[in-house]
C-alpha cells in the first residue's frame, strides 16, 4: 500500500492527522507531512477513512 | 444482521451518498433506492463559496467525493424526484407518482437557505446553495459590478465576500448582530474575523438590518432600517438555512428545527436520518445538536447506516466532536467541539492581534471546543482530546508542560 497526497489539493486542514497520526502530520508549518509512505497493511482501514474524509480528497492509496 | 432487503435514501447529497457506500462497505446487497429532488447529483458545497465562485474552478472540478466511485455502489438512482410524504407505521415513502416500500429509511434532506424575498422578485438578488446558485451569481460577477452586497455575516456571506474581494469586487456586508460571524464565533474572535474583512477592503456594516431591496427588474440597492440605501448591484443573501422537513408533516417522525432522533440517529422504528436535517442528542456533549458541517454529514451519513443494518443491542451512540473549517482570503478558520453557551474562553496559544491562535473554551469542568486561526495542527490534536473527555484543568497543564507531542 502506497499513500499519495497531492499537495496541490491539500490545504492541510489536518482531518488525516486526527484519524491516522502515525502516518500524517501537520507540522507547525502548516504543511502534511507524510510519516509512513507505505504503511503496514492493518492500517488501510484507516488510511482509507483518511482519504475519504478528507476535504479536499487530497490523499489517494495506491495498491 | 436483522433481514433488510429494501433501503430507501431520501437526498443523494454528501450524507446520503455516504450512506449508500457505507451499506455496501459493511456487506448489505439488497436493494438501495436514492431518492433526489435536484435533477443530478448535487455538488461538493465547500467549493461553492470559494474556488467555483472565484472562476478558479470549472463547475466539475465541484463532484462529490464519491462521485468516481458511485456505479460500484449499485444505486437506483431517481433524479429529480421530490419526496412527497412518509408513513412511517407502513414504511411507506410517498412520492408524485406513487409508493415506494423500504425496510429502512434515512432522511437526508438537508437544508434550504432562507430567503429575504421572494427569489423571483428581482433579478440580480441571490442566495447560495446550489451549483446553479453559483454559477449564476458567478455570471453577475463576471459583469463587474460596481458593488457586490452581501445580507449576513455567517460563514456563507464571509466566504462570498472574500471571493468577491479576490476578484477586485466593491464589497459590502450587512449584518444585524454587532459582530461578524458572532453567533458561531462569539464577539472577540468575532471581532478578529470582521478586522480581517475590513483590512481586506471589505465595507462591514454591523449591527444594521436589511428593510427591503430597491430596483424595478433588477436590484438597484439595498434598503436599511434605518431609511439608509446601500447601492447594489449584485446581492447574496447568507442569512442560515433551515431543515428540509416540510414532506414529513403527518409522517409520526417529530420535528423540531431538523427530524429529532435517539443518540444513535434513530428517528423511529426502521428510519434514520443524517447531514443537516438531522437533529440528535450528542452524549459527548449533553446536549442535542443539528450540525451543518461537511464533516458531519460524511460522519454521520455512515453512522446513520450502520445503525439502519444494527440488529437488537447493537447500536452506537454517535457522539462525534464537530469540525469545520472556513477558508477567508489567506486565513483558515477551523473549529472543533461546541462553543456555545460556554463559560470561558481563552486564547491558549498565539495572539488575536497576530491572527494566528487557538481559543479554548470551557463549559463546566471540562474542555469543549477549540477554535484556531491558521493552527489545523492544534486543532485537530485538541479535537482528538475533546473526544476523549479532557478536562479544562488538564488541557492547560498539558499546554503549560509545552508538550514535545505539541
Amino acid at each position: 500500500m502506497k499513500v499519495v497526497v497531492d499537495y496541490d489539493l491539500c490545504e492541510s486542514n489536518a482531518v488525516c492527522m486526527g484519524i491516522l497520526p502515525e502516518v500524517f502530520e501537520v507540522r507547525d508549518d502548516d504543511f502534511l507531512y507524510v510519516l509512513q509512505e507505505n504503511p503496514p497493511e492493518d492500517l488501510r482501514p484507516k488510511v482509507e477513512e483518511c482519504a475519504r474524509r478528507c476535504p479536499k480528497q487530497a490523499i489517494s492509496v495506491e495498491d | 444482521m436483522v433481514e433488510v432487503r429494501r433501503v430507501v435514501i431520501v437526498g443523494a447529497s454528501l450524507a446520503g451518498l455516504t450512506a449508500a457506500e457505507t451499506l455496501r462497505d459493511a456487506g448489505y446487497e439488497g436493494t438501495i433506492t436514492v431518492v433526489e429532488a435536484a435533477s443530478s447529483l448535487p455538488p461538493d458545497r465547500p467549493p461553492l463559496s470559494k474556488q467555483v465562485l472565484s472562476g478558479e474552478w470549472e463547475p466539475h472540478r465541484a463532484a462529490p467525493p464519491s462521485a468516481e466511485r458511485i456505479d460500484d455502489f449499485d444505486l437506483d438512482l431517481r433524479f429529480g424526484v421530490r419526496a412527497a410524504g412518509l408513513d412511517v407505521g407502513g414504511r411507506r415513502l410517498e412520492l408524485p407518482d406513487g409508493t415506494l416500500r423500504f425496510d429502512r429509511l434515512l432522511v437526508a434532506t438537508g437544508a434550504s437557505p432562507r430567503h429575504l424575498s421572494r427569489p423571483e422578485a428581482m433579478e440580480g438578488i441571490h442566495v447560495l446553495r446550489t451549483m446553479e446558485d453559483c454559477l449564476a451569481i458567478r455570471s453577475d460577477l463576471d459583469a463587474e459590478p460596481g458593488r457586490v452586497v452581501v445580507v449576513g455575516a455567517g460563514f456563507i456571506g464571509a466566504e462570498v465576500a472574500a471571493t468577491c474581494r479576490s476578484r477586485g469586487l466593491e464589497v459590502t456586508v450587512l449584518e444585524a448582530l454587532d459582530v461578524a460571524l458572532g453567533r458561531v464565533l462569539g464577539p472577540e474572535i468575532g471581532g478578529v474575523v470582521g478586522d480581517i474583512h475590513r483590512d481586506n477592503g471589505v465595507d462591514l456594516k454591523l449591527g444594521v438590518g436589511v428593510e427591503g431591496f430597491e430596483g424595478s427588474d433588477r436590484v438597484g440597492g439595498v434598503r436599511l432600517n434605518d431609511g439608509s440605501l446601500v447601492a447594489a448591484d449584485v446581492v447574496v443573501v447568507g442569512v442560515g438555512v433551515v431543515p428540509n422537513t416540510g414532506w414529513l408533516a403527518g409522517s409520526g417522525l417529530t420535528v423540531d428545527d431538523g427530524v429529532v432522533c435517539d443518540e444513535t440517529c434513530l428517528a423511529a422504528p426502521g428510519v434514520a436520518a443524517a447531514g443537516d436535517v438531522a437533529r440528535w442528542p450528542n452524549q459527548l456533549f449533553g446536549r442535542s445538536m443539528r450540525v451543518e458541517h461537511w464533516d458531519n454529514a460524511l460522519e454521520q451519513g455512515a453512522a446513520a447506516a450502520r445503525r439502519l443494518l444494527a440488529g437488537a443491542g447493537e447500536a452506537v451512540p454517535y457522539a462525534p466532536v464537530p469540525w469545520f473549517w472556513s477558508d477567508q482570503y489567506d486565513r483558515k478558520i477551523q473549529l472543533a467541539g461546541w462553543i456555545d453557551g460556554a463559560d470561558e474562553c481563552k486564547v491558549v496559544e498565539g495572539s488575536l492581534p497576530e491572527r494566528r491562535f487557538v481559543a479554548a473554551y470551557r463549559r463546566g469542568p471540562r474542555l469543549t471546543g477549540v477554535l484556531g486561526m491558521n493552527r489545523p495542527r492544534q486543532v485537530m490534536q485538541f479535537r482528538t482530546r475533546i473526544a476523549e473527555g479532557i478536562t479544562w484543568d488538564d488541557a492547560l497543564a498539558e499546554l503549560d508542560q509545552g508538550g514535545d507531542e505539541r
